[in-house]
C-alpha cells in the first residue's frame, strides 16, 4: 500500500483555505474596518490592522489546518482497545524551520510596527518629550489644543489663542494637531475614536499625541480609563470642520468665555492636582 | 472527598471533636481579632484624616488593623501558632500534623500537613470563590444589556466589575497550582511531601482568609478601580478599597509561599535519579510558575503596603497632588502583572503536554524544545510589562524594546504550540472529556495569541488599548487558557483524587456547551472593542446593543454550563459514587500507577522511574540499510 504523505496534504489544505481566507479578509473586510480613514493617522491604523490581518489569517489557518487534520484523520477508530501510535520524540529540521519562521514573522512584526511608531506617533500618546512628530502638511505650524481632564468632563484650551478653554472641540481641516492631555485629578485617558487618537490624561502630566486632519468629521471622544464612578458617563463629541468655520468658532468661543477665563488659572503645560485627602 | 478508612476504634461525640484547632475556632477568633483591631485602631485615630473614607463615617486604620488581626486569629484559631510555641517550648520537631486517614472527614476543615488533603482544600476552596466570581460576572452581562437604563447604580457595576476581576485573579492564580500541583508533584518527583508542608497549608489558609476579607468589601460600599486598583483613583475609595489592598497583600503572601515551597520541592526532593531531563512536562509548568510566583507576587505586595501607607500614615507614594507619582503604581503594579499573567498560563501548558502523550499514544513530541519554551516565557515575562503603558505617557524612548519584547515572548509560546502539534502528529487519537477540553486550549489560545499581535505593537494598540477588544484578548488566555485546562485537570485527575466517576454525559454537555458559549461571548467582544467600546463602562452607544446583547446571552449560557458542572460535581461525587478504576486513561504516568485512594504516604516504597517519562508508542523500526534485516 502507498504511504499518504500527510504533510503534503496539510500544505494543500492550508493552501486551498487560507490563499481565499486572506484575499478576502485583506481586500473586502480590513478597508472597512475601524477606525476608518478621516484623519491620517488614523487611515495609518487601518493600513496596519490590514496588514496584521493578513500576516494572522495564514498564520492562523496553519495551526487550525493542522488540528482539523490530525484529528479527523488520525483520530482512534477503534477505542475499545489500546493501541499505540508511533514513538516520534521530535524532528530536528522541524524544529530548526519552526524556529526560524516563528523569529521571522515577530522580527518582521517588530520593525514594522517600529518604523510606523517612528513616522508620526500613529496617533499614541508619547509623553512630555515625544520621539515622533509627523510634519504639518504645508509647512504651516501645528494647532496645540490642550486636553483637560477631570472628574467626569473633558475641557479644551487653545493656547495660541489666548488659552481659551472651551467645553466642546472643533478642530481645523487639513492641519497638524498638537494634543496636550493632562488631568487634574485621576488617571483618564483621551480617547477620540474617529481621529485616531489615544492618549492617557495623567495629574501633573503633559501628554502629546499628534493627528493630521483632513476632510470635515464629527468625532466622539470618550475616557478610556477607569476613572470612578461615572466613567461611563465621560464622553463627548466634536467636529473638524474647515478652517474658515474654525476661525469664526473660536472667535465666538473667545467672547462667550471671556468672563470665565479670567477665574481661570493661566495656560499652563500641567496644572497643580487637587490633592485627593485632606492634609496632615 | 476521598473514601475514609473505616475506623474501628469508637469516635468521640461530635460536639467533642469540634472544640480544638479548626474552622470553627479559626473563625470565632477571626471575628475576635477583627472586634479587637477596629477597637485599638479607633483609639488610635479617632477622625481619620482620609477624606472619602471619614465622608463614609469609616476608618481606613481601624479597618486595616481589623483585618490584620482577624487574618492572625483566623491562623491560630486553626493552629498554626502551635507548632512554633511548642518548639519554643523545647518539644522536638515533628513534621506531620492530621495525616492519618483515622481523624475522618475533619481533617478537611483544619491544619493538615497531608499534601492531598491541601489539594482537596484547595480544590473545593477555589471552585467556591470561582463561582461568586463567576456569579459577578453575569451580573455584570445583566446590567450590559441595555445602554443606558440600569439594573444596578454606578457604584455598585464598578464593584461587581472589581470584584469579578479581582477575585478571578486572585484566587484563580492558584488553581492549578494550588490543587493539582500540590496533589502530584510529590507523586510525579518520588517524594512522600512536600518540602515545608505546615507552609503548604498555610498558603491556602490565608488564601480563604483573603477571599474572605474581599468579601467584605460590599459592607463598607464596594470599590471603583476595578482588578487593576489605579491610583491616585483607589486613594478616593472608601474602606472598601481597603479590603481590595488587604485582599491582594494576602494573596501576595500565599502565591509567593506557595511558589517557593513548590520550587524547593522541586529542586530538592527529587527521588535519587530523577534528573532533570525524566520530570514530567507538568512538574516543568509547574517549576516555571513557582518562580514567576515567588518573585512577582512581592513586588505586588510592596505596591500594596504603599497603598495602605498612603491611606493610613499619611504617606504620598502615589497622590501627586503632594509630589506621589499615579506612573509608580502603573508600573510596579504591572512589573507583577505581567509575569502574573504568564502565572496563569504556564501550568496550562503544562496539563496540556501532560494529557496530550496519553490520548494520542505516543511520547511528548520536542520535550526539550517544550521545556526551552516555558523557560523562555519565564524569562521574559519580566520584560514587557509596559506594553501596559504605551498609551500613558511615560518616556516613549522605551516603546520599541517592549514592542519587540512582548513579540519575541510568542516564540517560545510557539515552542508549546510545536511540542503539542507534533504530539498529535500520527498519533491514535482518542477522543475523552480531558482531551476535548486541551483541544479547546489549543483553538482558544491560539485566538488570544493572535489577537495579542494587535495589541502589542503600538500603532494598533492606539485603537485596541483599553477597549473590550484588550478585554476579550485575556478572556480568551485566561479564560480560554486556564480555565479551560483547570476543567481538562478536573476531569483528568479528580476521578483518581477522590476514587469515583464524573457523570459521562453531564461532562460533555459542560464541555460543549461552555466551549461554544465561551467563543460565542468573547468573539464578538472583539468587533465590540473595535467600534469603540471601552472596558468598564456602565452605558455605551445604543448602536452596540445588539452585540452586547448577543454577548450577554452567550454568557448565561456559560452560566447554565457551569451549572451543569457543579450538578455532575454534586450528583457523580457525593450521590452516585460510581468508583472509578485506577488507571481510567491507561496512563503510564506514576500517579495513575498507585491505587485508588492514594494511600496517605503515598509508596510503600519509593517507585523506579522509566528514564523517559512518556514511554508510549510503538518503536519506530529504523531503517534497513544492509541485508538481513528482516523486512522485505
Amino acid at each position: 500500500m502507498k504511504e499518504v504523505n500527510h504533510f503534503r496534504r496539510v500544505v494543500l489544505w492550508w493552501l486551498a483555505t487560507s490563499i481565499p481566507a486572506t484575499l478576502i479578509v485583506v481586500l473586502v473586510l480590513a478597508p472597512g474596518m475601524p477606525p476608518g480613514n478621516a484623519t491620517t493617522e488614523a487611515s495609518g491604523v487601518t493600513v496596519d490592522n490590514t496588514l496584521f490581518l493578513g500576516i494572522s489569517v495564514p498564520v492562523s489557518f496553519a495551526v487550525l489546518v493542522f488540528f482539523i487534520y490530525s484529528l479527523i484523520v488520525f483520530r482512534e477508530r477503534n477505542p475499545s482497545v489500546v493501541t499505540e501510535g508511533p514513538a516520534l520524540r521530535g524532528h530536528p529540521g522541524v524544529q530548526l524551520w519552526w524556529i526560524v519562521i516563528t523569529i521571522g514573522v515577530v522580527l518582521f512584526l517588530t520593525a514594522y510596527g517600529t518604523i510606523r511608531l517612528l513616522q508620526d506617533g500613529s496617533g499614541g500618546g508619547q509623553g512630555p518629550n515625544p520621539i515622533a512628530a509627523p510634519d504639518p502638511p504645508h509647512g504651516a505650524k501645528p494647532l496645540q489644543v490642550q486636553v483637560v481632564a477631570q472628574q467626569w468632563r473633558f475641557d479644551f484650551r487653545f493656547p495660541s489663542y489666548g488659552g481659551v478653554q472651551t467645553s466642546q472641540l472643533e478642530l481645523p481641516t487639513n492641519t497638524l494637531i498638537e494634543f496636550h492631555v493632562t488631568s487634574l485629578d485621576v488617571i483618564h485617558e483621551f480617547w477620540a475614536y474617529q481621529l485616531g487618537v489615544k492618549a492617557d490624561a495623567n495629574p501633573g502630566v503633559d501628554n502629546i499625541a499628534y493627528v493630521t486632519t483632513k476632510g470635515p468629521l464629527a468625532f466622539n471622544v470618550r475616557c478610556g480609563e477607569l476613572c470612578g464612578l461615572w466613567h461611563g458617563y465621560m464622553f463627548n463629541s466634536g467636529r473638524v470642520v474647515p478652517k474658515t468655520q474654525f476661525a469664526t468658532w473660536i472667535a465666538q468661543q473667545q467672547r462667550t468665555f471671556a468672563p470665565i477665563q479670567k477665574a481661570l488659572p493661566p495656560y499652563s503645560r500641567t496644572y497643580f492636582p487637587e490633592p485627593q485627602r485632606r492634609g496632615g | 472527598m476521598s473514601a475514609i478508612a473505616v475506623t474501628t476504634t469508637p469516635k468521640a461525640p461530635l460536639w467533642r471533636r469540634l472544640i480544638g484547632f479548626n474552622l470553627l475556632t479559626g473563625i470565632v477568633l477571626a471575628a475576635g481579632g477583627y472586634i479587637l483591631g477596629h477597637f485599638i485602631g479607633d483609639h488610635i485615630q479617632g477622625a481619620n484624616l482620609n477624606y472619602y473614607s471619614t465622608e463614609a463615617g469609616q476608618n481606613d486604620v481601624a479597618v486595616l488593623l481589623g483585618y490584620f488581626l482577624g487574618v492572625v486569629g483566623f491562623l491560630v484559631g486553626l493552629g498554626f501558632a502551635n507548632y512554633p510555641i511548642s518548639r519554643m517550648l523545647g518539644h522536638p520537631p515533628t513534621l506531620a500534623e492530621k495525616e492519618s486517614a483515622e481523624e475522618g472527614g475533619l481533617r478537611y476543615f483544619s491544619l493538615s500537613t497531608d499534601h492531598k488533603v491541601v489539594a482537596m482544600q484547595y480544590l473545593v476552596g477555589i471552585g467556591f470563590f470561582f463561582f461568586i466570581a463567576g456569579l459577578n460576572a453575569m451580573l455584570i452581562r445583566t446590567e450590559l444589556l441595555q445602554p443606558n437604563s440600569h439594573v444596578f447604580g454606578a457604584n455598585q457595576y464598578l464593584t461587581l466589575v472589581g470584584m469579578h476581576g479581582t477575585m478571578m485573579m486572585g484566587m484563580m492564580t492558584s488553581s492549578i497550582l494550588g490543587p493539582f500541583a500540590n496533589w502530584l508533584v510529590p507523586l510525579m518527583i518520588g517524594s512522600r511531601r512536600m518540602a515545608f508542608p505546615r507552609i503548604e497549608a498555610f498558603t491556602f489558609w490565608i488564601l480563604m482568609a483573603a477571599g474572605s476579607v474581599l468579601m467584605t468589601t460590599i459592607v463598607f460600599g464596594g470599590f471603583q478601580t476595578g482588578w487593576t486598583g489605579y491610583e491616585p483613583l483607589g486613594a478616593q475609595g472608601t474602606a472598601g478599597f481597603d479590603a481590595y489592598l488587604a485582599f491582594f497583600t494576602l494573596v501576595g503572601i500565599s502565591m509567593c509561599l506557595l511558589g517557593f515551597n513548590l520550587l524547593a520541592t522541586v529542586i530538592v526532593m527529587r527521588r535519587p535519579g530523577m534528573t532533570w531531563s525524566r520530570v514530567s512536562i507538568f512538574v516543568w509548568g509547574v517549576i516555571t510558575t513557582a518562580f514567576l510566583m515567588m518573585l512577582a507576587s512581592p513586588m505586588l505586595a510592596a505596591a500594596l503596603m504603599m497603598g495602605m501607607m498612603d491611606r493610613t500614615i499619611q504617606t504620598a507614594f502615589f497622590d501627586p497632588g503632594y509630589g506621589g507619582s499615579s506612573y509608580l503604581w502603573q508600573n510596579l503594579f504591572w512589573v507583577f502583572g505581567h509575569p502574573e499573567v504568564y502565572i496563569v498560563a504556564l501550568p496550562g501548558f503544562g496539563i496540556v503536554l501532560e494529557m496530550l502523550p496519553v490520548f494520542t499514544r505516543k511520547p511528548l513530541w520536542g520535550y526539550r524544545v517544550a521545556v526551552a519554551g516555558m523557560l523562555g516565557v519565564a524569562f521574559l515575562s519580566w520584560f514587557v510589562w509596559q506594553h501596559h503603558l504605551f498609551m500613558s505617557g511615560i518616556d516613549a524612548d522605551l516603546r520599541p524594546f517592549y514592542m519587540l519584547s512582548t513579540e519575541l515572548i510568542s516564540i517560545p509560546t510557539g515552542f508549546i504550540f510545536l511540542s503539542a502539534m507534533g504530539t498529535l502528529w500520527r498519533g491514535r487519537i482518542r477522543f475523552t472529556v480531558p482531551m476535548w477540553f486541551c483541544l479547546a486550549w489549543a483553538f482558544n489560545f491560539l485566538w488570544g495569541g493572535i489577537s495579542g499581535v494587535f495589541l502589542s505593537d503600538v500603532p494598533s494598540d492606539v485603537l485596541t488599548h483599553g477597549s473590550f477588544f484588550s478585554m476579550a484578548h485575556f478572556h480568551y488566555t485566561i479564560m480560554g487558557g486556564l480555565v479551560f485546562t483547570f476543567f481538562a485537570a478536573i476531569y483528568y485527575w479528580v476521578p483518581k483524587m477522590t476514587g469515583f466517576k464524573f457523570n459521562e454525559l453531564l461532562s460533555k454537555i459542560h464541555f460543549w456547551s461552555l466551549f461554544i458559549a465561551f467563543n460565542s461571548t468573547f468573539g464578538p467582544l472583539f468587533a465590540v472593542g473595535w467600534l469603540g467600546q471601552p472596558r468598564r463602562v456602565v452605558t455605551y452607544p445604543a448602536f452596540l446593543q445588539p452585540l452586547n446583547d448577543w454577548v450577554s446571552a452567550s454568557a448565561y449560557v456559560i452560566g447554565l454550563s457551569m451549572l451543569v458542572f457543579l450538578v455532575n460535581v454534586v450528583w457523580s461525587l457525593l450521590f452516585k459514587r460510581e468508583p472509578a478504576e485506577a488507571n481510567p486513561w491507561h496512563s503510564k504516568s506514576i500517579e495513575f500507577q498507585l491505587p485508588t485512594p492514594v494511600p496517605v504516604h503515598d509508596f510503600d516504597r519509593l517507585p523506579v522511574f522509566d528514564p523517559d517519562p512518556y514511554p508510549y508508542g510503538e518503536p519506530v523500526p529504523a531503517p534497513v540499510y544492509a541485508s538481513g534485516g528482516g523486512q522485505t
